[in-house]
């Protein structure tokens, strides 16, 4: 295949990756929009294989087939209970490739530079050209060599940069695996230093962090200047360190951010290989993967009412003064008692939350809404934009379940609908449906936009246990005067309503 | 006790305040019951069918009056009537003591005890034995009945081979129960129907009924009719105006009008004047609800029907009621049985005049010769007071245009702004790179903003699988690893080799997962 094909096999192959992402604008169209993505995806490497430069044919043909059938292992065999863990490790895998890419080039360059040296100084171009090829030089080597001394500088930015994302990217993304999977402890953890004379006796992670992306630059200039492979190794140790220190600091509730800023992390290592590499189509698609994930993360911020930074950067901002006391007591009820307040109910709705995903109770929830939906009941789930560990989790939980998609609704469709509806029903969800968020201008989600369900006559919360959410808020909700708890775990709550509903 | 009801004096009175089921009812609370011979006959009740149900039939007026302890009535004694009330005899009956106080004055003279249907408190509780509300509702009904006869067209409209029909307009004036029940049969009926009440919180209502609600441009303080037990206030001059201009406004495209507007201890307010007659179409109909006092409408002749110079109908009945005498006896005879089972708490047949119960001591107009009206105010207050409303003040065009084209400049000069700055960043990156990065950094520039600009459509509930496929789609760092397989390192190949599996599984993976999520989706 000549270079003119294979480009116009990557324009193709561009314009369905954008159309395939444009797709997702509607349930309906996206089962086509996946497609495009497939065949652009398919495109892509087809044209690569067969274009100009590739060798190493069976070497190819072999990881290509035993990395399609792990693959497709894992995507049969996850639950989807399990998919932001999924996301997650996939993004790791990104990054890695992206930093051994990167070390290819460095190595490739290495070489390329060091037959450059040994040819004749008298040579012009074309001749050097020429002996190159003879001494076995080929392929992405062969670009190499025809750069000039700016090109190679810039290219070894690049080759920095796409390292340096993809090895964040890397660590990021096995913590927040680890995180997501219940690996690790889903509490926010920095590194504490002891310091002897300031008043406060340890000082902040973030000076790690900041600490390391410092020495990282001086590592560039090192590198820059004719350091060789280990500015590239050390720079490579202290990105794996950043990763893995800034996810570790973030908290379980804020993971939808987290998976998503992860994703933009790895279009843009994508990216930074493709200016490498010189491909134009590493360059778009990382592009378009990294706006989106950026987009998806600022979206997530806005649902929380938080700036970016402090979600990156870790934890709640120290709260300006006392959190309003709660009053009242948390009143519980019983299964009897759910199901009688379901059957003399009209309108109901469902709040889901990451325990619906925890407890592993959505087939059951749907079982509930479909039986009070064939009573003749208005039954609809009202999803907040940060409800579960990824964006949009509760939206797949609930279409595994075969719950249809056109009764769930998005927090803005359904938050006026409160005041009218008989019965709300919070499972598994907590800091989504506080009211202090609007009530207490103390609390540390003061200003977040809540699920007003309290508004609803009577407000139904299936909880495990008395203890508070994930942020560790005390939730006024539990204790008005229409609130009833229903404890215990969410799937065996709601199955022990199952036969009482009529 | 004895629970009497003779025939209606009052000429042309069809109704009767006990029908052969309600006997029954009483009889349960121990009462016996009496009718005079005939009472039931205009509403269709024969002396035979109540004679079955165990009522004895009294031959004349007078044999009843004596032997009745309590007498149930539907309109107000006569004074013959009045004389015949002894001293420890009950009337239950309309009254309107506020209109008659000199037979007010006899009643009480006489020592008799008086409980006026009308006068029962307009509370929850009291709602079963609410005769106004009941008679209402049959006026509205009937009234729209009674417009249709007078109006030579279809309600509905209607596409027939033999040509097109157009709907009737029907304007209700004054959205009390008559007139939400003439907006209930009249739209039922198919007309397309206007409301108007002076009082904004029952729009809800009208347009609970599937009629629209007329809005008037009114700065004023509005009518909160909680305050007066759910009634109409007089309104003021200025929003008077304000009304009639609308009205003017709507005359000469409508077809019915019904008013029904009444306020409490007042004549009825002139609403439907002579210059929105004559703005009306030949054939139209106006019907009064308040015609017993004074009418709505200029032309408004109580008790007959009118017709205007330019062929308006205008009917002024009072007695739409009686008009369907087997109904309103049916829901009036349910009122004074469920006003007697309030006044015989324990069923045995005895009346226990409980003076401190709210509804029975406001109904109650004189008892034991003493005249008892008006009542002192109820001790719950009767219908919760409406919290102000702090509506979002419509904004003016003019003031809605200034705020869009705000909107505009400020949008412009943030997009301005942004393109501004990235220029120059683009110039300071383009002055010191080489052309053949400055290629490759174009593309770039041009495929993030594509991807801001798509992304924003993505479907909230699709953020997963966005997630999903753009992570497959990032496994395009494959084509690097396949450029650089090819070389000659051995080092290279091994690392470029990884890189290809695990891209692979990023792809496989990410694609297969995304469809499998997306075929989940259904709709119900």
């Amino acid at each position: 295949m000549s270079i003119g094909l294979v480009g116009a096999a990557y324009v193709a192959a561009a314009i369905l990756f954008i159309l395939a992402l444009g797709g997702l604008s509607g349930q309906e169209s996206a089962k086509r929009a996946v497609w495009y993505g497939i065949a652009g995806m398919a495109l892509a490497v087809g044209a690569t294989i067969f274009g100009p430069g590739v060798g190493a044919y069976a070497l190819v043909i072999l990881m290509l087939a035993i990395g399609a059938a792990v693959g497709s292992y894992v995507a049969m065999r996850v639950q989807m209970t399990e998919m932001p863990q999924l996301v997650a490790a996939l993004h790791s895998f990104v990054g890695l490739a992206a930093v051994f890419i990167g070390y290819n080039a460095h190595i490739e360059l290495g070489n390329v530079l060091a037959l450059k040296a040994g040819l004749s100084p008298t040579l012009n171009d074309v001749g050097q050209l020429a002996a190159l090829q003879e001494a076995g030089v080929k392929g992405f080597a062969l670009v190499l060599a025809q750069k000039d001394a700016v090109e190679i500088n810039i290219l070894r930015v690049e080759v920095f940069l796409g390292v340096f994302i993809g090895a964040v990217t890397f660590t990021g993304s096995v913590v927040a695996f680890g995180k997501l999977a219940g690996k690790i402890d889903g509490k926010a953890k920095k590194l504490l230093l002891p310091t002897a004379e300031s008043p406060v006796p340890f000082i902040s992670g973030h000076y790690l962090n900041a600490a390391a992306a410092v020495l990282s630059a001086l590592l560039l200039i090192a590198y820059f200047s004719g350091g060789g492979l280990w500015a590239l190794l050390l720079m490579t140790l202290l990105a794996f360190f950043i990763g893995w220190h800034l996810i570790m600091g973030i908290g379980g509730a804020d993971m939808p951010v987290v998976v998503s800023m992860l994703n933009s992390y790895s279009g843009w290592a994508a990216a930074a290989i493709g200016f490498t590499l010189g491909n134009d189509l590493l360059i778009v698609t990382g592009a378009l993967v990294g706006s989106s994930g950026a987009i998806l993360s600022y979206i997530m911020c806005k649902a929380m009412n938080r700036s970016f930074i402090s979600v990156i950067l870790g934890g709640f901002g120290a709260a300006a003064g006392p959190a309003q006391e709660v009053e009242g007591e948390q009143v519980s009820i019983d299964a009897e008692g759910v199901a009688a307040a379901l059957n003399d109910a009209d309108s109901i709705i469902i709040i889901p939350g990451y325990g619906m995903a925890v407890a592993q109770a959505q087939q059951s929830v749907s079982e509930l809404t479909r039986k009070l939906r064939a009573a003749g009941k208005e039954v609809r789930f009202a999803i907040h934009p940060v409800a579960g560990r990824l964006p949009g989790h509760m939206n797949v939980l609930l279409a595994e379940a075969k719950v249809p998609y056109d009764i769930v609704l998005e927090m803005d469709e359904i938050n006026d609908d409160f005041p009218d509806t008989d019965v709300a029903i919070v499972i598994g969800s907590n800091d989504i449906v506080n009211p202090a968020a609007q009530d207490d201008p103390n609390s540390p989600i003061a200003g977040m936009p809540v699920l007003e369900c309290w508004k609803a006559k009577q407000v139904i919360v299936s909880k495990r246990g008395q203890g508070t959410g994930y942020s560790g808020i005390e939730n006024p909700l539990f204790y008005k005067d229409n609130t009833r708890m229903f404890y215990g775990d969410a799937k065996k709550s709601v199955d022990s309503l199952l036969p009482l509903i009529d | 006790m004895k629970i009497g009801t003779p025939k209606e004096s009052f000429a042309g009175e069809a109704r009767v305040a006990m029908t052969p089921d309600s006997a029954k009812a009483l009889a349960k609370l121990g009462h016996s019951c009496v009718i005079e011979s005939g009472a039931g006959q205009a509403a269709g009740f024969t002396d035979a069918a109540y004679e079955a149900a165990g009522v004895e039939v009294a031959k004349t007026a007078a044999s009843l009056w004596k032997m009745a302890d309590v007498v149930a009535k539907v309109r107000p004694p006569s004074i013959t009537e009045a004389k015949r009330l002894t001293a420890g005899k009950t009337l239950i009956s309309f009254f309107y003591p506020a209109q008659s106080p000199e037979l007010l004055e006899l009643c009480s003279k006489q020592g008799a005890t008086v409980i006026a249907m009308d006068m029962v408190p307009r509370i929850s509780r009291a709602q079963k034995m609410d005769a106004l509300s009941s008679m209402a509702n049959i006026a509205g009904y009937r009234a729209v009945i009674e417009a249709g006869n007078n109006f030579g067209r279809f309600f509905t409209g209607q596409v027939t081979a033999a040509g097109k029909v157009p709907p009737a307009k029907v304007l209700v004036i004054g959205a009390g129960v008559a007139g939400l029940a003439a907006i209930g049969t009249a739209t039922s009926l198919g007309a397309i129907t206007y409301a108007f009440d002076v009082r904004p919180e029952v729009a809800e209502q009208i347009e609970s009924m599937g009629a629209e609600f007329v809005y008037l441009d009114f700065d004023g303080p509005a009518q909160d009719g909680a305050a007066t037990g759910g009634y109409a206030a007089p309104s003021s001059p200025e929003f008077r105006e304000k009304q009639l201009e609308k009205f003017r406004e709507l005359a000469p495209d409508i077809d019915i009008v019904i008013t029904t507007a009444l306020i409490p201890g007042r004549d009825a307010p002139k609403l439907w004047l002579a210059d929105m007659v004559a703005a009306m179409k030949p054939g139209s109909v106006v019907v009064d609800l308040a015609a017993e006092r004074g009418g709505n409408c200029d032309l408004t002749v109580a008790d007959e029907k009118v017709v205007s110079d330019n062929g308006v109908t205008v009917i002024g009945y009072t007695d739409f009621p009686s008009r369907m005498a087997a109904q309103a006896s049916t829901l009036y005879s349910n009122n004074i049985r469920h006003m007697l089972s309030d006044l015989t708490p324990a069923k045995d047949g005895v009346i226990q005049h409980d003076m401190e119960d709210d509804v029975i001591r406001g109904a109650t107009v004189t008892k034991g010769g003493e005249v008892t009206y008006p009542p002192p105010k109820p001790k719950v207050a009767a219908i919760a007071a409406q919290k102000p409303k702090e509506k979002p003040r419509e904004l003016t065009p003019e003031e809605r245009r200034a705020q869009e084209v705000a909107e505009f400049r400020a949008q412009t000069r943030s997009q301005v702004t942004l393109l501004v700055a990235g220029g120059l960043l683009m110039g300071l990156v383009g002055a010191y790179a080489p052309a053949s990065f400055m290629s490759h950094f174009i593309v770039f520039a041009l495929a993030c903003f594509v991807g801001f600009q798509v992304i924003w459509n993505v479907s909230h509930s699709l953020h997963t699988p966005l997630m999903s496929v753009t992570n497959a789609i990032s496994g395009i760092v494959i084509l690097g690893a396949l450029l650089q397989i090819g070389s000659g390192s051995w080092v290279v190949m091994i690392l470029a080799a990884l890189s290809i599996l695990i891209a692979t599984i990023n792809i496989v993976g990410g694609f297969l997962v995304t469809r499998r999520m997306l075929a989940m989706f259904q709709k119900s």
